[in-house]
């Protein structure tokens, strides 16, 4: 059904409280949209533009206030739900991801089954720009990697629109707002922007989805992305599960195998 | 003050080496993997003339985003301080768009406030700014709308304008005329040229703004504004206006450091008491406070604006929150 | 001019690592002293930023050493640090960190001669490789 259509009638029939979609924003850019009434729903639109990652979104206060919520969901999305189903962060019945295809058709998922069903059919490719650049990167000797992230490091000020935008950077007390204590250094010089992407990039192992929205997020263009993306290949390489797949998964790093087989230990 | 002249098309490259040779660092809008950034360079060639708003704000020329207050080292049971020196390059700003040049008055309304600060000042004297007005505005611009424009001299000690084969040169301050002075024969009479700048109407009333925020304070509006808003730093960092810092200690047994470092109001840490109590708990309140702050709190304390329309904010934020139409939906409330 | 004397930090567990170190000394094992012994209860407790911040404080080589696999004095703690070591090698090399310069080992509480060897390898690799300025020196970069 149109997503238009069909988000009308769930709010006309109080099935949900809210629609979380996007609408026309400044320019050609889309923007997230929060639906209460179904005369709004009109202004919802689902196109190219419209890649962020609402997923995060259900995770609010705010949100979860408004009651039951739909999201208009393109892939990540919904690779975003289910691996927030696996970290008890959201219930099933609080949500109801409404999976858009290339013609803006919606097709509402009220289980995680159906969820995973649906996502199975889909193949799930890296864009052509990061894999390119991934393997540049990997083909780079050490010293050359360390000038690239230096080089992009320089410009981060540490603004955490990459962890903000990520619907897995939850956590309502970030290790970087602690400071008793400081674990890692507030100010974005070279270390402390070192030092937080590692961390970001460790906590995000196995857990993130790959939508890419912390490198689209980043306001001085640093692809951050490339830094989960890199440590998502890594377990789904060494461990075999990838975030997203199921509303049931370990946690990666919390679980083990006493056969893990790994090249470097002495 | 300001005395017209014209500098043609051919005078620039020499102009910038005469600063070069003059010792000045020159920080201009320059097109890196294609984003506008500013950066040190030597040569007009360097320049992006044509491209777009740069990403950051000059602000970092007088407030890094990171910057030493004082070390501090123990030995044998004493500590010894370093008040940190602030010994700033002489530098220019080629190329900055009339709005950014005017934020830095919004800076110094705060750094000369009560206390004098030593960086801020030291930076600022050793700062000479040749703004270059716009021909063009882009959908997230409203310097119009709050007392700037796009050939506004605020803020620039010389103002360059395109014209056929080079530019309109007003030199607005002592700076700009010594500026001028290091290579004298590279200016011209101005000769009868008008300076032609963008057009771009006013997007929403600010003082009438300004007056109705007294009765929107417990709007529902701003909770809904601030829905979508991720309470990064994005726009705060990017803000020529935004001038809230940190001060951190870095240091072990042996010394350390204090810094300051650039702060956003949008984060829940910014008003977190000690007691774990917030003040400002939800986005609602902390988007509330940024509008307020910029234009009900500037106006009433500083009898400015604390926002000069550049849009840069609007481009930064990872989910289109456009300050112009916030506002002028909060003027319609 | 002074040979560079590089420094080492070991992160080991109580129960195997740091009582093998004790056992190289009882046993009389002479090796190079470039190394500085943190005992931590188990190899699970070790943060992976501990490896960063070592480096930040000045270390030119890390090694980060427990019980084998199977031995854990708290059954499973070494197999937790064991993936999370395999995620953070690969990241701090994708980073264009020197993972040379950091060793990941199984050393018991009975191989005394062993955790000698192991020091005296990776001290002679890392005076080879050299002090680690490139990562002392980001404390001072992007500090005006």
């Amino acid at each position: 059904m149109d997503l238009k259509e069909l988000s009308r009638e769930l709010l006309a029939k109080g099935d949900v409280q809210a629609v979380l979609g996007f609408r026309r924003g400044t320019g050609g850019r889309r923007r997230p949209a929060f639906i209460r009434r179904p005369e709004e729903a009109a202004n919802l639109v689902f196109d190219a533009g419209c890649a962020q990652n609402l997923a995060g979104y259900l995770t609010r206060r705010e949100v979860r206030r408004m009651g039951r919520v739909a999201v208009a969901a393109g892939p990540d999305t919904l690779r975003a739900i289910l691996q927030l189903l696996a970290e008890r962060q959201l219930k099933e019945e609080e949500i109801l991801p409404l999976a858009l295809d290339a013609q803006g058709q919606a097709e509402a998922l009220p289980t995680a089954q159906a969820v995973e069903a649906h996502l199975a059919l889909q193949a799930k490719a890296m864009p052509t720009a990061d894999r390119e650049l991934l393997d540049r990167l990997g083909a780079m000797d050490r010293a050359g990697r360390w000038a690239f992230w230096q080089d992009q490091f320089s410009r981060c000020m540490k603004c955490y629109a990459c962890r903000n935008s990520c619907p897995m950077c939850y956590c309502g007390h970030c290790t970087m707002d602690c400071n008793r204590p400081q674990w890692v250094p507030e100010a974005s010089h070279a270390l402390g922007n070192l030092e937080y992407h590692l961390v970001r990039a460790m906590h995000l192992a196995g857990r993130c989805v790959t939508c890419g929205d912390c490198g689209r997020a980043c306001p001085v263009g640093i692809p951050v992305h490339l830094l989960t993306f890199h440590g998502e290949e890594e377990v789904r390489r060494q461990f075999g599960q990838g975030a997203g797949t199921s509303a049931r998964l370990d946690y990666a790093l919390g679980t083990f195998r006493p056969d893990d087989k790994e090249t470097f230990i002495r | 003050m300001a005395e017209t002249r014209f500098l043609p098309q051919a005078s620039l490259e020499p102009l910038f080496a005469a600063l070069v040779r003059d010792g000045r660092r020159i920080l201009a809008p320059t097109d890196r993997d294609g984003r506008a950034e500013l950066n040190v360079v030597t040569s007009s060639g360097e320049v992006a003339w044509d491209g777009g708003p740069t990403i950051l704000s000059a602000k970092s020329a007088a407030f890094p985003k990171v910057e030493r207050l004082l070390s501090f080292t123990r030995e044998g049971g004493q500590v010894a301080l370093q008040d940190a020196e602030p010994a700033p390059a002489p530098t220019v700003l080629f190329a900055l768009r009339p709005c950014e040049a005017g934020g830095f008055g919004a800076l110094d309304a705060v750094f000369n406030w009560d206390t004098r600060d030593r960086f801020f000042n030291a930076r600022m004297a050793a700062l000479t700014v040749v703004g270059l007005s716009c021909v063009q505005a882009d959908e997230a611009c409203f310097c119009t709308s709050v007392g700037g424009g796009p050939g506004s001299t605020r803020g620039s000690d010389l103002l360059l304008t395109p014209e056929d084969g080079g530019f309109l040169a007003e030199i607005v301050t002592a700076k700009g005329e010594a500026l001028a002075a290091l290579a004298p024969e590279l200016w011209q009479p101005a000769g009868g040229r008008e300076k032609r700048v963008a057009d771009l109407p006013a997007k929403f009333d600010q003082p009438a703004l300004t007056a109705r925020l007294k009765d929107l304070f417990e709007n529902g509006l701003w909770a809904e504004q601030a829905l979508r808003c991720l309470g990064c730093g994005a726009c705060a960092f990017v803000c020529p206006t935004c001038v809230c810092f940190d001060l951190v200690e870095e240091g072990d047994a042996r010394g350390g450091r204090r810094l300051r470092t650039w702060d956003s109001c949008a984060g829940p840490g910014f008003t977190r008491h000690a007691s774990g109590h917030n003040p400002r708990e939800t986005q609602g309140q902390r988007w509330r406070q940024r509008i307020y702050h910029k234009f009900a709190t500037y106006p009433e304390r500083f009898g400015m604006v604390g926002c000069v329309g550049c849009g840069k904010c609007t481009r930064a934020c990872p989910v289109d929150m456009n300050l112009a139409e916030h506002l002028a939906a909060a003027a319609q409330a | 001019m002074d040979t560079f004397e590089p420094k080492i930090t070991a992160f080991v567990c109580n129960w195997c690592t740091y009582a093998g170190a004790d056992l190289t000394g009882t046993s009389r094992i002479k090796y190079q002293s470039n190394v500085r012994v943190l005992r931590l209860p188990c190899t699970g407790r070790i943060d992976f930023m501990l490896l960063a911040k070592a480096f930040a404080q000045g270390a030119d080589g890390v090694i980060v050493s427990g019980c084998h696999p199977n031995d854990c004095h708290y059954t499973s703690g070494n197999y937790h640090a064991r993936r999370r070591w395999m995620v953070y090698r690969g990241l701090m090399d994708f980073l264009g960190i020197d993972v040379r310069r950091v060793t990941f080992s199984w050393v018991s509480a009975a191989e005394g001669a062993r955790w000698a060897e192991l020091v005296d390898e990776v001290t002679s690799r890392v005076r080879e490789l050299g002090p680690y300025t490139e990562y002392q020196e980001l404390a001072l970069t992007g500090v005006e």
